[in-house]
């Protein structure tokens, strides 16, 4: 019995692999296994090669495998692009419509399947998919009743014939396999899950749905990878609570339509990746001045430019944190799980409106993209506030000054009102202005009005702007990583303390204003400093490094190949800068 | 008692040139909207950059001066989250025409019951004297001191390919009659887009209060002018290279954004609890399982 495993499926996209791996998924996690998904894809429609890689586990996971166990292929592409990943002892189920060669430095056995034939027999070649999840359930002695529930649910407005071609499909290619190989690998027998009813989602599902349980009516978007997703759950969600999806001509008509909405008084808010979040570095500016409300979610993804879009990247870290001109306060957060994508989107409507700033929801690919189990979200953790939005009777104004809606109060915060409230008229412009919003140039009111608004974030509440994992007072190492990573660093982590190396881990999950407080001690007990980010010149480690200091023990591990870190690299490279450091 | 157009004056003073065209769009406005009943608290007025974008700060309502370009979808979004507000939309013609173009035609055509206003003054002001894209080619400006080579656009004939559903013209000069367009075109139930020609006193000497005097013809003097003909709009904007002034053309029939986006709220957004009770958040949560 082994107690996690890798499989991944192949083929040309549009052939249906995804399909395949999201039915195998969907029997995995109903039987309690922790699931974590990542799909390889390019920025095609039909063909290319694409595959999905699932990583199976007893325990819960939040990172890609090092190597792979099972590799099923639909074509010669897939076995020649990845047969180097699969481990010694591993297998290949591939179709023997493309007659498959297993490459002579293959260290895995060729199983062959006539996916296509039995599913040609069974009335349509469609169905090689379920051939392949049949063929993989028998290697790892998964029993086939538990697909059919799940065939019912995805085929069952088909017609029940349908139904059942497909599950027979499912059986005949555990019994090819099974004829084949004499029945389930002993290597692949996975110790049973734990039974319990997760969800199983990408990142995106998590973050659309925090909209919602955030309050949010109305989403202006253009669409794009890797963000479409959080755009598609709501064009279904949002009707259905009166609310609308605008698919707008750009992203500077999304972002500005999203900051129109919040002034007007709904929860608002667009989202994209760096191409559009460039497009975006204006409104941002205004919603800033303006101290209107405004979330913006960044799936970040390769750059610069068109870049890798793709693949895997965290380099909009400094864009995030500086794109705009000008001084405004600005929050960037950044989950490192599905489960913080979550709840951090609603944290982040929150803060939009208490503090009257944009927030920026900072996620990558992997995260947005990677599908993974989770335990089901927590209804009584969804907390809605408002700041200081008025909604009592407001005593009556002098018509010609307005209502004082950036007042200059102590906490930089003034009371905001909305247009259709009486007594709570006001100007509203992005142009330097006095307390009532009128325009206003003198240097006096600009102090005033830019120290206001710069104080705001002073005070900033955020529950968990670091997640610290630090059982050593003073380690050989700290690790240092933000969003996706976290899985990667943690498994990397394990294997160095295995070894005998102490190492504490701290996941940024607020960026800006950034941590150093709480950076501050972490780094100066440890002897040295590895920060682990995707990106070519080590934005983050010029973060700490700026905000902390610790110049001279700090190094980066960087990874800018498009592809997510893999546990193993990161162990790698940390070992190199431990061993390193004792030889000088 | 009732409201009338000193109800939506304030004491702020324009910055905007004497005799400049953009002081008879602010009082039309402001008349149009006491002459339909509008309170100033439920009148928002959203602009644009340049001298005419200013003009949300002259009157007395709820007023936006956001970005150069981006006044009409911020005040896209401003009316899908309270459509109970009157919104309009102002701006000047490079504000709408150069760098928002992109918005302006995807907002006629996405047709959310709005006015637009555009104080068309065939030059940029704010910026001292540069060619627009409203501006006649062999025009000499700052930008163009040997005369504009680019062709200006023929904004209305653009607004009626796009699908607009409410065009219409006016002057500067005809207060009462620019005041009964901008009435008209907040009524109606759809996107309203009206140009108004508000001469550049300082900047455009050609295109002055004298020469649109001589050359615009006023659609009420033609005879049998049909504004819901789609084909007679196009045909009479070209005959008269754009120069017309009244309403242009209506389109009653075609329903606005709001009235036919699936499941969009008959009340207001802003209004509507926000908060999910736990059987709708359980079942967000079961889709997934």
């Amino acid at each position: 019995m082994i107690n996690q495993l890798s499989w991944k499926v192949g083929g040309q996209q549009g052939e249906g692999i995804e399909s395949t791996g999201e039915i195998f998924a969907k029997a995995l996690y109903r039987l309690g296994y922790h699931l974590y998904g990542y799909r390889h894809f390019s920025s095609r429609i039909k063909g290319g090669h694409t595959n999905n890689k699932i990583r199976v586990s007893t325990e819960k996971i939040r990172s890609v495998s090092d190597d792979l166990d099972i590799l099923v292929a639909f074509d010669q592409e897939t076995i020649d692009v990845n047969f180097e990943e699969l481990r010694q002892g591993g297998i290949i189920i591939a179709d023997e419509k493309f007659k498959p060669v297993n490459p002579d430095d293959t260290k895995a056995k060729l199983c062959v399947v006539p996916f296509t034939k039995i599913a040609t027999e069974l009335g349509t070649s469609l169905m090689k998919n379920m051939v392949a999840v049949g063929a993989s359930s028998a290697a790892l002695g998964i029993p086939l009743e538990n697909y059919h529930p799940i065939v019912k649910e995805i085929f069952g407005r088909k017609g029940d014939k349908v139904v059942e071609s497909n599950i027979q499909a499912i059986e005949k290619g555990a019994e090819y396999f099974n004829r084949e190989a004499g029945g389930p690998i002993d290597d692949f027998t996975l110790a049973p899950g734990d039974g319990k009813q997760r969800m199983y989602m990408i990142g995106n599902d998590a973050i659309a749905m925090g909209a919602i349980a955030a309050g949010v009516r109305i989403m202006s978007a253009y669409p794009i990878t890797p963000a479409s997703e959080i755009m598609e759950y709501l064009i279904d969600k949002l009707p259905k609570f009166g609310g609308t999806v605008i698919q707008t001509e750009d992203e500077i008509a999304a972002a500005t339509m999203a900051i129109g909405a919040n002034y007007s008084g709904v929860r608002a808010f667009t989202a994209s990746a760096g191409p559009g979040l460039s497009l975006m570095a204006e409104s941002i500016g205004l919603a800033g001045m303006t101290e209107t409300p405004l979330v913006v979610v960044d799936t970040q993804r390769g750059g610069p430019s068109t870049g890798l879009p793709t693949k895997q990247e965290q380099s909009d870290i400094m864009a995030m944190i500086y794109g705009t001109h000008g001084e405004i306060p600005k929050v960037v957060m950044a989950p490192s799980t599905v489960e913080e994508a979550f709840y951090d989107m609603v944290e982040a409507f929150n803060i939009a409106e208490e503090y009257q700033c944009p927030v920026i929801l900072l996620s990558d690919l992997q995260l947005s993209l990677g599908k993974q189990s989770v335990d089901p979200f927590d209804y009584n953790r969804i907390e809605i506030r408002r700041g200081k939005l008025m909604n009592e009777s407001l005593p009556e104004i002098d018509k010609n000054e307005g209502f004082k809606r950036y007042e200059n109060t102590p906490d930089g915060i003034s009371p905001r009102t909305l247009p259709g409230m009486k007594n709570g008229l006001h100007h509203v412009t992005g142009v330097e202005h006095a307390e009532t919003g009128k325009p206003s140039e003198t240097a006096d009111n600009r102090k005033v009005q830019m120290d206001k608004r710069l104080r705001k974030l002073r005070h900033l509440k955020f529950e968990t702007p670091v997640h610290i994992d630090a059982k050593h007072e003073r380690p050989d190492l700290l690790l240092i990583g933000i969003g996706s990573t976290r899985g990667a660093i943690e498994e990397a982590m394990m294997r160095l303390e295995n070894e005998g190396v102490s190492v504490n881990h701290a996941h940024i999950r607020l960026l800006h204003p950034f941590p150093a407080e709480e950076m501050k001690p972490l780094i100066e007990k440890a002897r040295h400093v590895v920060v682990i980010e995707q990106n070519a010149t080590g934005q983050l480690a010029g973060l700490v490094k700026l905000n902390v200091g610790g110049r001279d023990k700090i190094s980066s591990v960087l990874k800018y190949d498009g592809n997510p870190f893999k546990p193993a690299e990161v162990y790698k490279e940390c070992k190199g800068v431990v061993s390193h450091a004792s030889h000088v | 008692m009732p409201v009338t157009f000193k109800d939506f004056r304030n004491k702020v003073r324009p910055n905007w040139c004497p005799g400049c065209g953009d002081f008879s769009v602010q009082a039309s406005i402001q008349r149009a909207a006491a002459n339909l009943g509008l309170t100033p608290d439920s009148l928002a007025i959203i602009s644009g950059i340049g001298c005419s974008g200013r003009i949300s700060g002259y009157i007395n309502s709820y007023g936006f001066h956001g970005i150069h370009g981006r006044a009409l979808p911020i005040a896209q979004g401003v009316k899908m989250g309270n459509r109970d507000l009157t919104v309009i939309a102002a701006g000047g013609d490079g504000d709408g025409f150069a760098i928002g173009m992109g918005h302006t035609i995807h907002a006629i055509r996405r047709n959310i019951d709005i006015t637009y206003i555009v104080m068309d003054n065939q030059i940029y002001g704010l910026t001292k004297g540069q060619t627009s894209p409203r501006s006649d080619m062999g025009f000499k400006t700052k930008s163009t001191p040997a005369g504009s080579v680019e062709s200006p656009l023929s904004i209305m004939e653009m607004a009626l390919t796009a699908g607009a559903t409410f065009v219409a013209q006016g002057f500067s000069s005809d207060l009462k009659d620019l005041t009964s367009l901008i009435e008209q075109g907040i009524q109606h139930q759809g996107f309203s887009l009206i140009n108004v020609f508000s001469p550049c006193v300082t900047y455009n000497k050609v295109n002055t209060y004298d020469w649109f005097k001589e050359h615009l013809i006023d659609l009420n003097d033609i005879e049998d002018y049909d504004p819901h003909n789609r084909v007679a709009a196009m045909q009479t904007l070209m005959a008269h290279n754009g120069l017309v002034k009244g309403l242009i053309y209506q389109d009653n029939e075609k329903k606005s954004y709001q009235d036919i986006a699936p499941g969009y709220s008959q009340e207001p957004l802003a209004d509507t609890n926000i908060q999910l009770t736990e059987d709708q958040f359980k079942a967000l949560v079961g889709e997934f399982m």
